[in-house]
């Protein structure tokens, strides 16, 4: 059988899934908790408790501002320590509100009984003004709000719910485990999803790397209507939105436009359980699924742990810290960014932690470019990635425009593959950066 | 044979007058009539199209002063007052008297002062380290030390210090065109005034956080204490965002802010050194702050 893929350029870099047969380990509650504000992509939400507060599990602690927000839910039951600046994955200082937890005691109205729920209640709008409240955002990484995807212009038609269970980076296995642990909790938030949306399709993509998961979820969809799973080929980023569309339907997104362009809504296997917790068990989005593992890590771990979380809680619980850490990793190795410090919180966009020995960490060397193409060859987009990388730091942005740097999704492949070990996508990123300002600001003239 | 060489020589030279006296009516038609002063003012500006002037070069800003009539809100910093006092001559205008101006690092996190944390392996360029993380030290306001700014210099008055890691202003290259106050991705470099024989005195920091996260990167953070603001006669100094900023047209460069400073974040360059009676009344550390610049 061929597998299902997209067309142009991918690559390959060894899966190294090692925490793939670990089971979901819930976390005990760490003595303090900092949950930023700043937690989704858009304006952070604003906070509505003060110091000294009480708050139960569950409560709402900051509120969402402008369109693009998502509320924020109290991780844990305790005392509000203070409202302050923590220092966020980048060093960057964010506002968070500290919580001295106590023994946990959720807000009335949540359901925490293990009994899935299966008949959808809730009408389309409620659904969608549930997750709203729930403050679900887009667990793959993105953090994008989910009811402003679910919210579908006038005049627009969506035939297809894609759901992304291919978890393409190297490392990473929560989405693995969460399919193989809550397949039927995924599959129930698939429907509701596909009710909000008013599609009767559901596609749920997995890498073939993934056979278990697959079985799993083809057995559980004989269940339900319109959900269908495909295997997908091993092939880095197969699960970009745009690069997981073009293969389940062959369609292709627009240059600058949305997925909605081509008919179709991509959420993440982590959302539609966190849409199934929200809408059936009234449970808003406080907790997730967090891969502790890499060459580094003394145990490969999957943990369910509250947002709030600090990083080296997470590693203490892995084995602790290793000696010869070199890196530590948010996120998988393709796409994931270098801690700057270990006391940073888990946010809901934390899908790993990746501890790397120093002798792995280190860049290769920075050598000419040899013009052998190879970037050009991986990368998804069809951009030329060398061009990019050079026109930048010679601050010819229209150039860079014209050649669509802003198309990229930083999927790190051209820096992967490159044999001169040439920071290409630093560049690119820093075109992006500078680009998507000037576009602004033509925009708002 | 003479037949066609004639011939040609004829036909071409006939074409070349004709073209000539088309070319002639054409250029009188279509002359573009230019200022002369605009030559002469350009004649008498550095040629160093820095920008400095807020304009695209030389050129630029002389087209612009001659077209403005008046030398108010413009100024070449390269040439200074020189320079514009015999624009003004030229032009029959009047310049006003502008006090020169110096690039000033308000920084002193040194690899001593502010001790890297992690190690950095990215691309050698301040703009993207500064979009990818706070810095070695900690200090999301200090300076990443990657020399954006010596490569914006086109005077050689930046270079950086391998032992402190802070680039370093060479006082009498610098020209204040504004290339490395743009070129910092963080705003740390000012112009400011050189002031009376090269004395200036000027808060090194630019840290607005509280001051224990600030001093907790960095030992010579300003911890926004407002000891100096206390201390000061003459309102120079400000602290806004638990930061202390010295205004340089108000300071009488009386150095008091200095010796009360608990982080020693506040400069002095080039003054004399202090009597030992006045060090000793006020109990303040016997060394000077330990300053990175020189300029």
């Amino acid at each position: 059988m061929i597998l299902k893929t997209f067309k142009l350029g991918g690559v390959h870099p060894p899966e190294n899934k090692v925490s793939a047969g670990a089971a979901i380990q819930h976390l005990p509650l760490p003595d303090k908790l900092f949950v930023p504000l700043s937690q989704h992509l858009g304006t952070p939400a604003k906070a509505i408790v003060n110091r000294g507060d009480d708050v139960k599990t569950g409560q709402l602690i900051a509120k969402s501002v402008g369109f693009i927000s998502a509320n924020i839910h109290s991780p844990a039951t305790g005392k509000v320590a203070k409202i302050d600046q923590i220092i966020d994955q980048t060093g960057y200082k964010r506002t968070a509100v500290f919580i001295d937890t106590q023994e946990d005691v959720w807000e009335e109205g949540i359901d925490t009984s293990p009994d899935i729920e299966r008949t959808i209640k809730l009408s389309k709008e409620e659904i969608i003004q549930r997750i709203n409240d729930m403050g679900v955002v887009g667990m793959g990484g993105a953090t994008f709000p989910t009811h402003i995807k679910m919210m579908i212009p006038e005049g627009k038609q969506i035939q297809y719910l894609i759901i992304n269970g291919v978890e393409c980076e190297p490392y990473l296995t929560s989405d693995h485990i969460l399919m193989m642990e809550k397949g039927e909790e995924i599959l129930i938030g698939t429907s509701i999803l596909m009710k909000a949306l008013g599609v009767d399709k559901a596609m749920v993509g997995i890498e073939a790397n993934k056979p278990d998961a697959i079985a799993h979820l083809t057995k559980l969809t004989e269940k339900f209507q319109g959900i269908t799973v495909h295997a997908l080929k091993v092939k880095y980023p197969q699960g970009g939105e745009k690069q997981l569309i073009k293969a389940l339907t062959g369609r292709e997104v627009p240059s600058g436009k949305l997925p909605l362009e081509t008919g179709c809504v991509v959420d993440n296997v982590g959302t539609a359980y966190a849409v199934y917790e929200a809408v059936q068990k009234n449970k808003p989005l406080i907790q997730r699924v967090v891969t502790v593992t890499g060459n580094a890590a003394r145990k490969h771990a999957n943990f369910l742990v509250r947002v709030g979380t600090p990083i080296e809680y997470l590693i203490e619980h892995a084995g602790g810290m290793p000696a010869d850490l070199g890196k530590l990793i948010s996120g998988g190795p393709m796409m994931g960014k270098a801690l700057v410090s270990p006391e940073a919180p888990i946010t809901k966009g934390s899908s790993g932690l990746l501890l790397m020995p120093e002798t792995e960490a280190k860049r290769a060397p920075i050598k000419n470019c040899i013009r052998c193409a190879r970037c050009i060859s991986a990368c998804p987009m069809g951009l030329e990635p060398f061009l990019l990388a050079q026109l930048v730091p010679l601050d010819k942005w229209d150039d860079a425009e014209a050649n669509r740097i802003m198309d990229c999704i930083e999927c790190g492949s051209c820096h992967y593959i490159c044999p001169s070990g040439r920071p290409l996508l630093d560049f690119i990123r820093l075109g992006k950066d500078k680009v998507g300002k000037i576009i602004r600001t033509r925009v708002k003239q | 044979m003479d037949n066609i060489i004639l011939n040609a020589v004829i036909a071409l030279s006939g074409i070349g007058v004709t073209a000539a006296v088309v070319l002639y009516f054409v250029a009188q038609k279509f002359k573009v009539i230019e200022d002369p002063r605009i030559d002469v003012v350009e004649a008498i500006l550095p040629g160093a199209n820095c920008g400095g002037c807020g304009f695209a070069g030389c050129r630029a800003f002389a087209e612009a002063i001659v077209a403005a009539g008046n030398l108010d809100n413009l100024n070449c910093p390269v040439g200074g007052n020189t320079a514009m006092a015999e624009i003004a001559k030229v032009l029959g205008l009047e310049a006003e008297e502008k006090e020169p101006l110096i690039a000033v690092l308000r920084c002193n996190g040194s690899l001593t002062n502010a001790k890297p944390k992690v190690k950095y392996d990215g691309p050698l360029t301040c703009a993207f380290a500064h979009n990818l993380y706070s810095g070695e030290s900690g200090c999301p306001f200090g300076c990443l030390g990657l020399g954006d700014c010596v490569d914006s210099c086109k005077f050689d008055a930046l270079y950086m210090d391998k032992a402190t890691g802070l680039p370093v202003v060479i006082q009498d290259n610098c020209v204040a065109c504004n290339a490395c106050v743009k070129a910092c991705p963080r705003g740390i470099f000012e112009l400011r005034p050189k002031g009376k024989k090269d004395r200036r005195i000027y808060v090194g920091c630019i840290n607005e956080e509280k001051g224990a996260p600030a001093k907790k990167n960095c030992e010579v953070a300003c911890i926004g204490c407002g000891k100096c603001v206390k201390e000061c006669q003459f309102d120079a100094i400000t602290l806004i965002n638990n930061l202390a900023y010295i205004d340089p047209y108000k300071c009488k460069l009386c150095r008091k802010c200095a010796l009360v400073c608990p982080t020693n974040s506040i400069h002095e360059l080039n003054f004399p050194p202090r009597k030992e009676k006045l060090v000793e009344k006020v109990d303040a550390p016997t060394e000077p702050a330990p300053v990175a610049t020189e300029g």
